[in-house]
């Protein structure tokens, strides 16, 4: 069943739809996407951009008034997106874990953390209380916090934030899932632990041959991270390809402002630039391309017709009538 | 009004029974209270207009009741009905006037404790603290076997316990409003004190008073039902609701409960329309919940 | 934690303190007790006289003096009426409050907690809706008119409970309890129930609103993608969290139910501190208001430095200090 060639995550036109008194909210509209098995994916966008709706739509856990709406999750070749709650409990954690944005609220305030890491055990694995509990202290030496033994008696509120964000990483890990969902896992905390967790999630991942989707504002967290990048604006791929190349040479407009705000540290920067203007009101999308009013090359095509998705050779594809750069196949 | 009626919480309102319910009680209350002496036939506090000789009338509905008296009469042949009416105005009356003095006075303590902070702001605050780890019918009934019964009393009596809320609601709105830019740009403009508090503090912190304003009524309305049912309310010739409800209670034993079962039902009412009203609003006004 | 203990003791008397001073005030504006200790027909002289014993011609400063080296020497005056030491009075009477509120009290939790949670789980549904309606009901509800209707209709039309009084009392401990008796129990079942109805309402809807509260938080969303099953969620990490509000307004709750047992106990003739209370106002019985509104002032400082110790024990991010 699980071919060697066959990507570990195939997302195929997923559409996501929130039910507001305001209208419909197409949170999430027609994006497709693969992760391959041992490949760090980076799902990058402006807060708003319906990155995170991505994460809890693969794990089923959109509430209402969401609605996974269209289009497939195939996981290994099966559809997530068909499965019953009791089936998607078995895959949770298991197989697709989770790591929150705020490590100061992903964790019950209430209990130790040893708790909330045994629970991820006695859901996912046979082991008995001694081994659990062993399993525990190796995993929490793992991620980086000394003296585990006496750590698992503690409480959320006794760790630092970088320390939590440890704790939730080794509740993600614990269970030896294939596929890890990191929706901005340092953007809560201060920019000097920041890469010290990356390099942790990197290198968990790595170790244990798994896959990872990184979902962040911050293209900089990506381009130290990821193998490959998917570019969502409103709610749709503009642009997706391989890290080096998309860094190198954006082809999308919205790809290059993103590249455009972010302060390189070699080499030469003639200016900040920053893209003007703000995400447009997802209740009320302009005909046409989203991002045509805040795009300095947009014409008058660009409010008629809506762009697709075209290939641009290379495993990259773009989003834009007029692209930055003409693929080979184009 | 347009832009009312287009709002999302009009929109809420028209698809919230509870909502719709409770402002029709709230309203029919109101009609009553304001129209009421028109639209019953007997002035109840005339003791010219009463027939003695149809006292302990029954509700019209039961052998023996007349139907000049639909809810029955009292002792001394009044119409419960019309008692109720005149005992709803004056029950509505102190729970919406003790309302506004507590808004009034706790709203201006509030605003001068978070402006002020320092020594006002603590003396306040533990005086606020002390008074709320005693309920408040028994600071009120405390009050009242002091200084004797009266409305006037009663209404000292209610604010004395119900300003609290206020103070301490506007206090925070108001430490969290003077971080706020547009005041300290007034203060480094110069503005004096009062006008920052009363055009740029004040106007920021009313919204969730809305909510507590209207709880209150009801609260208050309880409050001094179970008072004046004590004897230590309002006097016996401005009967309450709860006033009502006492004299019935003298006579319940011998089976003329409509003398109180009528008005402690229209206490009811009132709260419950009150309450369902109140509950909509804090569901509406307090954006944490959305 | 000696220190903490310290603290809130000087804190407690301060508070206590401070009520004497009230009480005293008020009382001294409260008529003039002299008339109650003399006859009708009492001459000047003997008013006068009357006056003297009582302490009342000498400064308010020096007769609150008085009172307070009175109230630390746990002496609290004869009643007026009962020519017998207040707190006596009082003392008698405090087991039978006592064991109502505490029906109440068991009574109310017992109901509104489940109901509250289920409420708070399923906001939508429409058992939920029915039971929102019942406690806004509830809290709309004049007790004392509920207390009579309940006598009306099951004591004097169907005769299924007494309609007032205490039940048969045995003596435990060297107090009078009426819980040990059948007769007790079907005494104590309307008061007790109609005191419990406004505090069930608030606890359910205090209860409710925790639930609903962390069923917004990330933790929740967090244990979800774990795989744990959503009932798992809600009672494993959520129902602690929803409770810490709960414990909080007990306390208050408890005070409540003091105060409000004052109204129940005089609709039931219930022989307790809180019918003493309202017949020593009628009277103008100063000594026995005192000792109930000094004892309820101890009464409540007491329950909510428990309600604090609870606090910890349930959140381990509160330490006393």
């Amino acid at each position: 069943m699980s071919a060697a060639g066959q990507p570990l995550l195939d997302v195929r036109g997923l559409e996501t739809r929130f039910y507001t008194f305001a209208g419909v909210v197409n949170a999430v509209d027609g994006v497709s996407f693969t992760v391959g098995r041992g490949e760090i994916l980076g799902l990058v966008g402006e807060s708003g951009g319906g990155k995170s709706v991505i994460g809890f739509s693969i794990l089923g856990l959109i509430d209402s008034p969401g609605k996974v709406d269209g289009g497939e999750i195939l996981f290994d070749g099966d559809d997530l997106a068909g499965k019953s709650e009791s089936e998607l409990q078995r895959i949770r954690g298991r197989e697709i874990a989770m790591v929150f944005q705020d490590p100061m609220t992903s964790l019950n305030p209430l209990q130790t953390i040893g708790q909330q890491m045994d629970e991820m055990l006695r859901l996912h694995s046979d082991l008995d209380g001694r081994a659990r509990r062993a399993r525990c202290i190796e995993m929490l030496n793992d991620v980086g916090i000394s003296e585990a033994e006496r750590r698992l008696k503690n409480y959320p509120h006794q760790f630092s934030g970088g320390m939590r964000q440890r704790v939730v990483i080794a509740i993600a890990m614990i269970a030896g899932p294939r596929l890890i969902i990191a929706d901005e896992p340092t953007t809560a905390l201060d920019v000097t632990i920041q890469s010290q967790i990356l390099k942790l999630m990197r290198r968990q991942v790595r170790e244990r041959d798994a896959s990872m989707i990184l979902i962040t504002h911050d293209l900089a967290v990506v381009s130290q991270m990821a193998d490959q990048i998917v570019v969502l604006y409103c709610g749709r791929v503009v642009e997706q390809g391989p890290k080096e190349a998309l860094i190198r040479k954006p082809a999308h407009p919205y790809t290059q402002g993103l590249l455009g705000s972010i302060p390189k540290l070699h080499g030469r920067q003639a200016r900040l630039t920053q893209i003007p203007g703000a995400v447009p009101d997802v209740r009320n999308l302009p005909k046409g391309c989203n991002f045509r009013e805040r795009c300095p090359f947009a014409q008058a095509r660009c409010a008629e017709e809506e762009p697709q998705q075209r290939a641009l050779g290379a495993g990259r594809s773009v989003a834009c009538h007029f692209p930055l750069e003409e693929g080979t196949e184009a | 009004m347009q832009g009312f009626l287009k709002s999302e919480f009009f929109f809420n309102y028209r698809r919230s029974a509870s909502a719709i319910i409770g402002s029709a009680l709230m309203l029919l209350f109101a009609v009553y209270v304001a129209f009421g002496p028109w639209l019953v036939a007997q002035n109840p506090h005339d003791i010219a207009s009463l027939e003695l000789l149809d006292s302990f009338k029954p509700p019209a509905w039961l052998p023996g009741g007349d139907p000049r008296y639909p809810l029955g009469t009292d002792g001394q042949g009044r119409d419960m009905l019309a008692s109720i009416v005149y005992g709803a105005r004056i029950s509505v009356m102190i729970g919406v006037v003790a309302m506004l003095c507590s808004c009034f006075i706790g709203t201006a303590l509030g605003l001068l404790a978070g402006f002020y902070r320092g020594a006002v702001d603590s003396f306040i605050m533990r005086v606020a603290d002390i008074q709320l780890s005693f309920p408040s019918i028994l600071i009120a009934l405390f009050l009242m076997s002091a200084v004797g019964t009266g409305i006037d009393k009663v209404l000292i009596a209610l604010t004395a316990v119900g300003w609290v809320v206020y103070a301490r609601t506007v206090r925070g709105s108001t430490l969290s409003e003077i971080e706020k830019e547009y005041v300290q740009a007034a203060r480094v403009a110069g503005l004096p004190d009062r006008k920052i508090i009363l055009k740029h503090v004040l106007p920021n912190v009313l919204t969730p008073l809305i909510v507590i304003a209207t709880i209150q009524v009801g609260t208050f309305v309880l409050i001094e039902a179970s008072l004046s049912f004590l004897g230590v309310g309002v006097p016996i010739t401005q009967p309450s609701l709860g006033l009502l409800v006492k004299n019935g209670f003298d006579v319940l034993f011998s089976g003329l409960w409509w003398t109180s079962a009528f008005p402690g039902l229209a206490i009811m009412i009132l709260v419950f329309g009150i309450n369902l009203f109140g509950d909509f609003l804090r569901d509406e006004l307090n954006p944490r919940l959305k | 934690m000696i220190g903490y203990l310290l603290k809130r003791l000087i804190q407690m008397t301060i508070v206590l303190w401070i009520v004497s001073v009230i009480v005293f005030l008020m009382m001294s504006f409260t008529g003039d007790p002299v008339f109650m200790v003399v006859p009708i027909d009492a001459t000047d002289a003997e008013i006068a006289q009357a006056r003297r014993i009582l302490g009342l011609d000498q400064s308010l400063f020096v007769q609150y003096a008085k009172f307070l080296a009175s109230l630390v020497e746990g002496d609290f005056g004869r009643s007026y009426v009962f020519r017998q030491p207040a707190l006596d009075l009082i003392l008698e009477r405090m087991p039978a409050t006592v064991e109502m509120v505490a029906v109440a009290m068991v009574l109310a939790v017992a109901v509104s907690i489940p109901l509250g949670v289920y409420a708070g789980a399923h906001p939508e549904s429409r058992i939920s809706r029915i039971i929102m309606a019942g406690s806004l009901l509830g809290i709309s509800l004049p007790g004392f008119w509920v207390g009579m209707m309940l006598i009306y209709l099951l004591a004097v039309q169907w005769g299924l409970f007494p309609s007032s009084g205490r039940g048969d009392t045995v003596a435990f401990l060297g107090m009078r309890l009426s819980l040990l008796t059948a007769d007790g129990w079907q005494h104590i079942i309307l008061p007790a129930f109609t005191l419990s109805l406004a505090t069930m309402a608030i606890i359910l809807r205090i209860t409710r609103a925790g639930m609903m509260e962390v069923g917004r938080q990330d933790y929740m969303k967090f244990a979800r993608a774990k795989g744990a099953a959503p009932r798992d969620v809600l009672y494993r990490h959520g129902l602690k969290n929803a409770l810490i509000p709960v414990v909080t307004i007990f306390g208050l709750q408890l005070g409540d139910l003091i105060a409000f047992a004052t109204i129940t106990e005089t609709i039931f003739s219930w022989p307790g501190m809180g019918k003493l209370l309202i017949d020593s106002i009628y009277r103008a019985d100063r000594p026995v208001i005192v000792v109930y509104l000094m004892l309820v002032a101890l009464i409540f400082v007491v329950i909510n430095f428990l309600v604090d110790l609870l606090y910890t024990l349930i959140d381990p991010r509160i330490t006393l200090k």
